[in-house]
């Protein structure tokens, strides 16, 4: 019982961890691409990784913090732009092929020896090079803060200003996405979506509003992966492997693509169910007789494939996931 | 001046017009010249010369296949051609992407409908507005700059659907339509561009008789109002009823031109559609005998 509590507990904290932040972002830059414009962006981790390494190196050679956030958005909007302006004159999948492929290429790119100087290479950039000056902007005082079962220290890695900063970028973004979804301009990515003949048609440049999307989108998943790297490290294979953007895309469809919460909604329930299932089957591996069945390792594997089959059932049984609307998609679906 | 009146002017303005595929008109608002598109080895358009007349309705019309929808697709930016040059109101057009023909003032319907299904009816109707400042994306966060827009179009476009019996599905999605509401809801869109030349692709097809009536009726009141209509239909009632000018295509090719009462009765036109020479008038109810139909075919197996 006082195990199950533990599992519980570890998993309800997950809700509010600054991983969960950072999905949420991404999903939350997916949704402006594929929910609002219909965009097939498979490549987000590359977004994510890139941004990491943008905000991770500027500050490693000593620049402001400022800079670093700046220099993560602008990698971002440039990788979008490059993917984007070959690509978006073509049909829809010609973007997932690009997608995918530049960004497995920027994960090669970052654990080849090549610069490894700036990148860290395959082993990647340690976060005590650039942990400090992000720190250095909290404002709570030194020690630890316990609310109920959750007790983090106040300044760190895994604390209480992560948390803090992190939610509040979520809700930075959340609104800046908000304001401008709700607009005619979010109507017109929506028409884009819907059939881009008939918006072309009526005197729109749909080229330039898809590139709208994909940078604004791109430079939010660069965010993201700033978010997702504060309090780990940037590790080329762990963030930019396609194994993150298919999480991206997990989160984006459970919460339910094309609603405002949805990427929130969907990466709180996300990784809550996913560190329950894991730490669970671990704990009946370790200490019942399933252990003969499952052993401990197995556990990451069998985790793995939950998820892909989740994504799978949602997509087949409820593609406008949890937030969807039900009327929205009925005639739509087939 | 009354409607009658403005008809008769019309019809004046083409009365000297020759009876002959590519002929002159007084007053071309569109110009196409060596227009050719070619699929593999087949050639799908190939106009040498059209001229269309401003202010009036022109019909293109011809049997399945004749190339009026790959016309149209060149003509809008929508395809490229082979080879060709046109011109909507002295500026060349050819060449130009289908966002900046429809900027220019030539919007179009396409056959197969394009509702945009998640998307309300009205949502629809707001999409095809002008110049609305919250389509800027550094001004879409700021709702003051652009509700006043908004408001003006909604009232604009709330009179179009009822003109159209669609105001009651104005919250409904588009996707909920059934077909011939999705045509109506593509040609309402349209309108609410404020197109100076609308260019229409079938679109009676699957609309009820009634309606076709008073959307008929409509599409005139347009005309009056000085809009140019280019419109392809099967339906030759419909044809002779409202379009001052008849553009006739087989095979990709312009194969006569003249005004409604005469063109249904041109050999080459009743060639084009039945297929030999047959001493009738494609208007003709007659047709509508699947008897009479029948002993065309007959005739034109023996040949
Ligand atoms: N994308 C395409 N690829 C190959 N052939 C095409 C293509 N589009 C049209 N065609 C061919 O071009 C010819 C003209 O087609 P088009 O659609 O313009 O005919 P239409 O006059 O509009 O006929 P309908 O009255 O049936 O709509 C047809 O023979 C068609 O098979
Ligand atoms: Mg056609």
């Amino acid at each position: 019982m006082e195990e199950f509590l533990r599992i519980l507990t570890q998993s309800a904290g997950e809700i509010l961890a600054p991983t969960t932040a950072a999905f949420a972002i991404a999903a939350i830059g997916l949704n402006l691409h594929f929910g609002y414009t219909g965009l097939l962006n498979m490549g987000q981790a590359g977004f994510m990784l890139l941004g990491a390494y943008g905000f991770g190196i500027t500050l490693t050679l000593g620049g402001p913090i400022w800079l670093a956030f700046l220099i993560a958005i602008a990698a971002g909007v440039v990788f979008a732009l490059l993917l984007g302006m070959p690509t978006l004159q073509l049909r829809g999948d010609y973007l997932a092929i690009v997608t995918i492929s530049a960004a497995e290429i920027v994960r090669w790119f970052g654990r080849s020896t090549l610069w490894q100087e700036w990148t860290g290479g395959a082993s990647g950039l340690q976060g005590r090079y650039y942990k400090d000056p992000f720190h250095a902007l909290s404002f709570l005082p030194e020690g630890r803060f316990a609310l109920g079962p959750f007790e983090y220290i106040n300044t760190g890695s895994d604390s209480w200003f992560t948390r803090i900063f992190a939610w509040g970028l979520v809700a930075l973004v959340l609104i800046f996405v908000w304001l401008i979804t709700r607009s005619p301009w979010g109507r017109v990515l929506k028409g884009i979506r819907e059939d881009e003949d008939a918006v072309r048609a009526l005197g729109k440049s749909v080229y330039s509003y898809k590139l709208q999307a994909l940078v604004l989108g791109g430079a939010i998943g660069a965010l993201a992966g700033v978010v997702y790297a504060i309090p780990l490290a940037i590790s080329p294979d762990s963030m930019g492997g396609r194994t993150m953007t298919f999480f991206v895309w997990t989160v984006l469809l459970l919460g339910g693509a094309a609603t405002v919460f949805g990427p929130v909604l969907g990466s709180m329930i996300f990784f809550t169910a996913y560190m329950f299932m894991r730490t669970g089957m671990r704990a009946l591996s370790e200490d019942t007789a399933v252990g003969n069945v499952i052993s401990t390792t197995q556990v990451e594997y069998i985790g793995g494939m939950l998820v892909g089959i989740t994504l799978m059932c949602l997509v087949i049984f409820r593609p406008q996931g949890i937030l969807g609307n039900k009327k929205e998609l009925a005639f739509n679906v087939r | 001046m009354s409607v009658d009146e403005t008809t008769t002017a019309r019809s004046t303005s083409l009365a000297d017009v020759a009876h002959e595929p590519g002929a002159a008109k007084p007053d071309p608002i569109l110009v196409a010249d060596h227009v050719v598109r070619r699929f593999g080895g087949m050639t799908a358009v190939d106009v040498d010369h059209l001229e269309v007349q401003e202010g009036v309705i022109t019909a293109l019309i011809g049997p399945n296949g004749a190339g009026k929808t790959t016309f149209f697709n060149l003509l809008t930016g929508f395809d490229t051609p082979n080879t060709g040059e046109w011109t909507f109101q002295g500026r060349s057009l050819s060449g130009k992407s289908g966002a900046a023909v429809a900027k220019a003032g030539v919007v179009r319907t396409f056959q197969l409908t394009k509702a945009l299904g998640r998307l309300t009816v009205l949502q629809n109707m707001l999409l095809a507005s002008r110049d609305n400042p919250g389509e800027n994306l550094w001004l879409s966060w700021l709702p003051f700059l652009w509700k006043k827009h908004e408001a003006d179009s909604t009232e604009k476009a709330m009179e179009i659907l009822a003109r159209f019996k669609l105001d009651t599905k104005a919250n409904d999605y588009a996707g909920s339509l059934s077909g011939g509401q999705r045509k109506l809801l593509e040609m309402a869109r349209a309108l609410m561009t404020d197109p100076t030349m609308i260019m229409l692709d079938e679109p009676m097809a699957g609309v009820n008789p009634a309606l076709v009536q008073s959307l008929l009726g409509h599409v005139q009141a347009l005309r009056d109002e000085g809009m140019t209509v280019l419109f392809v239909e099967h339906d030759m009632h419909a044809v002779r009823h409202i379009s001052d000018w008849v553009v006739v295509m087989a095979e990709g090719r312009i194969v006569a031109e003249g005004p409604p009462s005469s063109v249904m009765k041109d050999e080459a036109v009743v060639d084009a559609y039945l297929g030999a020479h047959h001493d009738t008038d494609l208007g003709d109810d007659s047709l509508l005998d699947p008897a009479v139909l029948a002993r065309y075919e007959a005739e034109e197996e023996e040949r």
